[in-house]
């Protein structure tokens, strides 16, 4: 398999190196090729009702309604299209927000979420939604007993994601959803990450809706779904985006059936080959973790091994500055917590959350694996790191206060 | 970010990497910046104490490509200079030379602040010793 639009330098392994596949993915070739015909050929409105272009168009969408449904386990009639997993998101949490107002203004969800959940209950705060942000325990994962304990008779709505973009821990779904049904809370995950890379089943884990984005797992950018629960209890939204009552009222607009085409044939790709793709993954993976690990000391993997999604991996390098550590492997592209690489100059919150300390997050590395990634590359990438952490190491003043015995939390830092 | 060929220069081949001798007479110290903050560095002068000339300088940094650039450049620029002639260099004169970003500039600062730390440890050290000088003649 190739990557689309590579730079060649010879057969074997082409540079620069994508590993940041929590970030985007490629389009995988074989979604390209179902997705083409309908820019062109194809090319109806899926709502034209009385000739021949709609009613293709509309066979395709159904077509990726069912497809999606499928590895998530629910009917096609629950799946809303949308433009992405932050439009999802919106929806899912501002549309529960609206509609069920009077049964009760009180949103729980988690500190790590992503800035589309936590923006989003922000947004409600300031109308006067009460939202409970559920601190995480120091391996990632959500207190069941906490969450348990700030339910309130006002409560109506549980939103916690299932995988997390940065350290990739996999949330006890199941166990919320119970929790949620039990309850008679409505419980909302962002699956973004999820969805293709573990078994996900909205029956099994009671989950009442759900958001899912196409470019997270090789199908293209601009298109998402929402899952909302049609049984068992039937979920309602409010509408956030209004106009020809497309989606069943609940997300008008010219469906982007190219995108959506995309998104199903990503889904049944992802469907059939996750067993042995997440196996390839995990492989991967752990070598390269337990590489780092016996190269390097002062060595720090953020969140829990156990409920891990297959293909990340994020790490801190102790006394190694992210960004500088980027620029040493710079034919790599992966992402790092270091407040130097984020537009805010603020260190990654979801490390903060974890209570590792500021300095643990500047020196974070996030590896995210894909379908495309080779062992080769994997090879490549886990020695050059090996390499330039080692460099860094022989620049850093605090590594060598290390290794004088020197405990870095009692010296008095001057602060700038 | 893209980082000027300057920044890239220092960081690939970064200059006076090292650690001088803290209790030596002729040796300031500067640590400046905090690992929560991101950045940390150490930078040390060793002075001529009859010219009053820094024969040598060394630094160690944790911190971003920028910051590194940043404390490599100094050391390059310490060398040679009278201690008096030290203190005059600016964080905007690094700036300039490394193309430095407006993102950047408190690499700079930091690197600036390091200087200063560096001199004036190596000030109290000599005050010290003239003092003690002073009172056995």
């Amino acid at each position: 398999m190739v990557y689309p639009g590579r730079l060649e330098i010879d057969d074997a392994m082409k540079l620069p190196i994508y590993m940041d596949n929590h970030a985007t993915t490629p389009v995988d070739p074989r979604v390209f090729e179902a997705m083409k015909p309908y820019f062109t050929t194809v090319f109806g409105n899926s709502a034209s009702r009385n000739h021949s272009f709609g009613w293709e168009a509309e066979e395709a969408t159904e077509k990726a309604r069912k497809q999606i449904a499928a590895i998530i386990g629910a009917t096609a009639k629950e799946i809303v299209f949308t433009s992405g997993a932050t439009e999802s998101n919106n929806l899912a949490i501002k549309g529960v927000a609206e509609m069920y107002a009077e049964k009760g203004n009180h949103i729980i969800t988690a500190a790590t979420e992503h800035k589309a959940v936590l923006d989003t209950c922000k947004r409600l705060e300031k109308d006067g939604v009460r939202v409970t942000y559920l601190a995480v325990q120091q391996n990632g994962l959500v207190d069941l007993d906490q969450l348990r304990e700030a339910i309130t008779d006002k409560t109506i709505l549980i939103t916690i994601m299932y995988a997390n973009n940065e350290i990739g821990v996999l949330q006890p779904i199941a166990e919320i959803g119970k929790i949620a049904k039990e309850r008679g809370v409505l419980f909302h995950t962002d699956a973004t990450q999820a969805v293709g890379k573990v078994p996900v089943d909205v029956i099994k884990e009671n989950v009442d809706l759900l958001s899912i984005s196409a470019h997270k797992m090789y199908g293209p950018k601009g298109v998402g779904a929402l899952y909302v629960r049609r049984r068992n209890p039937r979920v309602q939204l409010t509408a956030q985006i209004d106009g020809g009552g497309h989606e069943r009222g609940m997300r008008s607009g010219t469906l982007n059936v190219p995108g959506i085409v995309g998104l199903g044939e990503a889904c049944a790709l992802a469907k059939a080959e996750m067993p042995e793709e997440s196996k390839r993954m995990e492989y991967l993976r752990d070598k390269m973790k337990d590489r780092l690990l016996a190269s390097l000391d002062e060595v720090y993997i953020n969140g829990t091994m156990e409920h891990r999604l297959p293909n990340n991996l994020n790490i801190s390098f102790a006394y190694v500055e992210g960004e500088s550590l980027l620029m040493g492997i710079n034919d790599i592209a992966v992402s790092s917590g270091s407040a130097c690489t984020s537009a805010t100059l603020e260190p990654s919150y979801v490390l903060k959350a974890l209570g590792a300390g500021d300095d643990l997050a500047h020196s974070s590395i996030r590896f995210g694996l894909g379908r495309f990634n080779t062992e080769e590359e994997v090879d490549y990438v886990t020695a050059k790191v090996i390499d330039v952490v080692k460099k860094l190491r022989e620049l850093s003043p605090l590594y060598e206060m290390h290794k004088e015995g020197i405990d870095l939390t009692k010296v008095q830092w001057t602060a700038h | 970010m893209a980082y000027s060929n300057k920044v890239l220069d220092h960081y690939n081949n970064p200059r006076n990497v090292g650690s001088m001798d803290k209790a030596d007479p002729n040796v300031g110290t500067g640590m400046v910046g905090a690992p929560e903050c991101g950045d940390v560095m150490k930078l040390q002068v060793k002075v001529n104490p009859e010219t009053g000339v820094i024969e040598d300088a060394k630094f160690k940094t944790f911190g971003c490509g920028s910051a590194i650039a940043s404390s490599s450049l100094a050391t390059e620029w310490l060398r040679g200079k009278t201690v008096d002639e030290a203190l005059e260099i600016k964080n905007t004169d690094i700036v300039n030379e490394l193309s430095l970003p407006p993102v950047k500039i408190h690499c700079s600062v930091l690197a600036e602040d390091a200087i200063k730390a560096a001199i004036g440890d190596y000030k109290k050290k000599t005050a010290g010793r003239s003092q003690s000088v002073g009172v056995s003649s």
